[in-house]
């Protein structure tokens, strides 16, 4: 799959091994709670992601459950451990079954 | 999601409102009380210790609807010793679970940020749940003058 275009990301390009790298991302996403009402007033659907995960070389690093509260396009930062040079990979899961992906390459040494 | 998707919201309520009656909880407010129950829905059980945990966020925010907010602990974060979760709660929005983080020794730092709704003033509370099993929480009054759930 190829990074999707709705996902911007702010991690280093190279690290030392065993450093602690900070990964910001942000993925553009309505966050739609299924309170709100259009215009003519009825209920807008809900439309979440519901989950968030990130891994480094295939090992898990971080991964959230979200519910209706998480913002609008939403932004999260955590921190990662530089063990290898490979592939940090970030997903997003919507409750629509829609998957977004980013990979990004880093070098460790 | 798991937990927190098999939840009946509605048996939940019913659970505090029967607990409070009973007298089995002192009294409290009913946002606090729904948001007792949830939590002891995602962690089952516990006992929560203040300390370890620090959770950051205006005092009065700027919008209701993207509120930054940084929950951060004091772990070593070693496969001995770590942080296994931190859950976000706010007592006074439609669904009070906000979102449920799920940390590794990989992790390398006890701390994530993010952006959050809130539909009111209220309190924010952040459960901390570390490998030895332990729960520690943080809370933090937030002012809204302008909700941000809609509706």
């Amino acid at each position: 799959m190829a990074n999707s275009d709705r996902v911007k990301v702010r991690i280093p390009p190279k690290a030392k091994k065993g450093e602690i790298i900070e990964i910001k991302t942000q993925l553009s996403h309505d966050m739609e709670t299924g309170l709100r009402k259009d215009a003519a007033g009825r209920t807008i659907p809900r439309h979440i992601v519901t989950r968030f995960t990130c891994t480094w070389n295939g090992e898990p690093v971080i991964s959230a459950d979200w519910h209706q509260a998480v913002s609008a396009n939403p932004f999260s930062s955590f921190f990662a451990v530089a063990s290898a040079s490979g592939k940090i990979k970030l997903t997003w899961f919507d409750e629509n079954g829609e998957i977004f992906e980013y990979v990004h390459d880093i070098l460790v040494d | 999601m798991d937990t927190a998707a098999k939840l009946n919201r509605r048996a939940v309520l019913a659970g505090t409102v029967a607990a409070a009656t009973m007298g089995l909880t002192a009294p409290r407010p009913a946002a606090a009380q729904e948001a007792d129950a949830l939590a002891r829905a995602l962690m089952g059980p516990f006992k929560a210790k203040d300390g370890k945990i620090r959770l950051k966020m205006r005092d009065v925010a700027a919008s209701g609807a993207s509120e930054p907010i940084t929950v951060s602990v004091d772990s070593p974060m070693t496969a001995a010793d770590h942080v296994k979760a931190i859950h976000v709660l706010a007592e006074g929005n439609p669904y009070p679970v906000v979102s449920s983080w799920h940390l590794t020794p990989r992790s390398g730092r006890a701390e994530i940020s993010f952006r959050m709704r809130l539909a009111k003033t209220q309190t924010v509370r952040a459960y901390a749940v570390t490998s030895d099993g332990e729960v520690w929480i943080a809370r933090q009054e937030v002012t809204v003058t302008i909700g941000g759930c809609g509706g």
